[in-house]
């Protein structure tokens, strides 16, 4: 379960999450929508710990992320995070991308992390380009290969932030029905999006940020049938 | 008909010069890397105001002529009572100016590259130390490359003012020659062609490395 409690963060003078609270249980998937500066893709970095947070709490199955004592990189282990823009390492090839961090990292043999690197990217179908080098994918390709390397750390809740936003129209199918595919065998996610209809079928709860704050959380059904913040019913008819 | 008075033996005295110019050069470049990727290193992660003072002792390494700095380097030895030879004093002063050099091409290695690649590779648990093995390292090494090799060759050059220290390199052994010969244009012909022999394997290779992981990039 990740817990957010009053949770604030600001970048200088501006504050961009101003007291969220929220709580993810296991295998839910939330899906969190707003414009831009509305404080939602920081918020996924303060869950994974690469930004500090100001004051408040954020608990991962009980072990919180900010505290002194909490062993940030066995953490972010549990936790995988993709960013829209999907910083393939380019030096590496797709399968020796996606098998660095559980050799790494996890200390696995070898054979055993090619062998989960190879499930994982073939679970995204990328089981066809194993050994070329990222440079030669496209966009969505890379992108599902960032979901394949976070996946192959067996993470118990994953985070995507905007993963569509840098593809061109005709790959955010691909990387969607990658994330249906999570949804549908039980992952825990909060996907940060701009993609409605995607809202729409997957998640069980849609969270609305505006400026800083959570204006609205709801099953999608009451979210999109009936927004009850005006901010949120200028936003959908914006996006409609 | 050319005629020249060169024997087998001053070909042989000039190998000797160009052993030693390898030598020093092959210390001070290897010397001045390692120190070069721990201060880069550590000018990067400690930021400009931090890194301060090891910038501005970097600096003089930079500005000050390499020949001032030998001949100050020689001086200060002997005052110190350190008791090194030349050879040692040589590779000391040229690795320090080498150091300060490679100092700035790691820095700008390790800005190249992005921050985001960075952060994906921490937000899979690799600690700093894996990122920088990892990830920063090589990503780094390809961009750094280039600057690299011209540093490297540009000190091999640099190598013949350590003939004021009394080491007898391959410039020097061609001035001896020429004293004694008075055949300037052949003998430095050589000397320039034994230069050349030297540096174009080190730029080939940083063009065959460019080559091969440019395909990947």
């Amino acid at each position: 379960m990740i817990e957010i409690q009053n949770v604030r963060k600001s970048f200088g003078q501006l504050e961009v999450l101003k007291g969220i609270d929220l709580t993810v249980n296991k295998g839910e998937v939330l899906t969190v929508i707003g414009g831009s500066g509305s404080g939602k893709s920081t918020l996924l970095t303060c869950i994974n710990g690469l930004e500090p947070i100001d004051s408040g709490r954020i608990l991962i199955d009980g072990t919180e992320v900010h505290a002194k004592s909490t062993d940030l990189n066995k953490l972010r282990r549990k936790v995988g995070i993709v960013f829209q823009q999907w910083n393939a390492f380019p030096h590496l090839t797709v399968v020796e991308n996606v098998m660095l961090a559980p050799r790494k990292v996890l200390g696995l043999p070898k054979a055993e992390a090619r062998a989960i690197a190879v499930k994982q990217l073939s679970h995204v179908g990328l089981g066809e380009k194993l050994d070329v080098y990222p440079s030669r994918l496209s966009g969505g390709q890379q992108q599902r290969m960032a979901i394949a390397r976070a996946l192959a750390m067996s993470p118990d809740y994953m985070l995507f932030d905007e993963v569509t936003s840098a593809l061109d129209p005709q790959l955010v199918g691909e990387v969607l029905d990658t994330l249906r595919m999570l949804a549908r065998e039980g992952m825990t996610m909060i996907c940060v999006t701009h993609e409605m209809k995607f809202a729409r079928e997957v998640s069980d709860r849609v969270a609305f940020f505006h400026q800083g704050v959570m204006m609205e959380i709801a099953p999608p059904a009451e979210f999109f049938g009936n927004p009850r913040a005006p901010e949120l019913q200028k936003f959908l008819s914006a996006t409609h | 008909m050319f005629d020249t008075a060169l024997t087998w033996n001053d070909m042989a005295f000039l190998a000797q010069g160009a052993w030693m110019t390898l030598m020093v050069t092959a210390v001070a470049v290897v010397a001045g890397t390692v120190m070069g990727i721990v201060f880069g290193v550590v000018r990067y992660q400690a930021g400009p105001y931090w890194s301060l003072p090891l910038t501005f002792v970097l600096d003089i390494f930079r500005s000050v002529p390499l020949l001032i700095q030998l001949v100050l380097g020689n001086a200060f030895q002997s005052i110190a009572r350190l008791g090194w030879d030349p050879f040692t004093t040589s590779c000391v002063i040229l690795s320090l100016y080498t150091a300060a050099y490679c100092t700035e091409i790691v820095r700008g290695g390790i800005e190249a590259v992005p921050a985001t690649t960075r952060r994906a590779a921490r937000s899979l648990g690799m600690t700093w130390r894996q990122d920088m093995r990892y990830i920063v390292a090589p990503l780094a090494t390809r961009v750094s490359l280039p600057a690299w090799i011209g540093l490297t060759l540009g000190v091999l050059k640099d190598s013949s003012l350590v003939l004021w220290l009394g080491l007898i390199e391959l410039l020097r052994a061609s001035q001896i020659l020429v004293t004694r010969l008075q055949e300037p244009l052949f003998i430095l012909l050589i000397c320039g062609a034994i230069y050349f022999l030297i540096s174009f394997p080190i730029a080939r290779l940083g063009g065959y490395l460019e080559k091969r992981w440019s395909p990947n990039d």
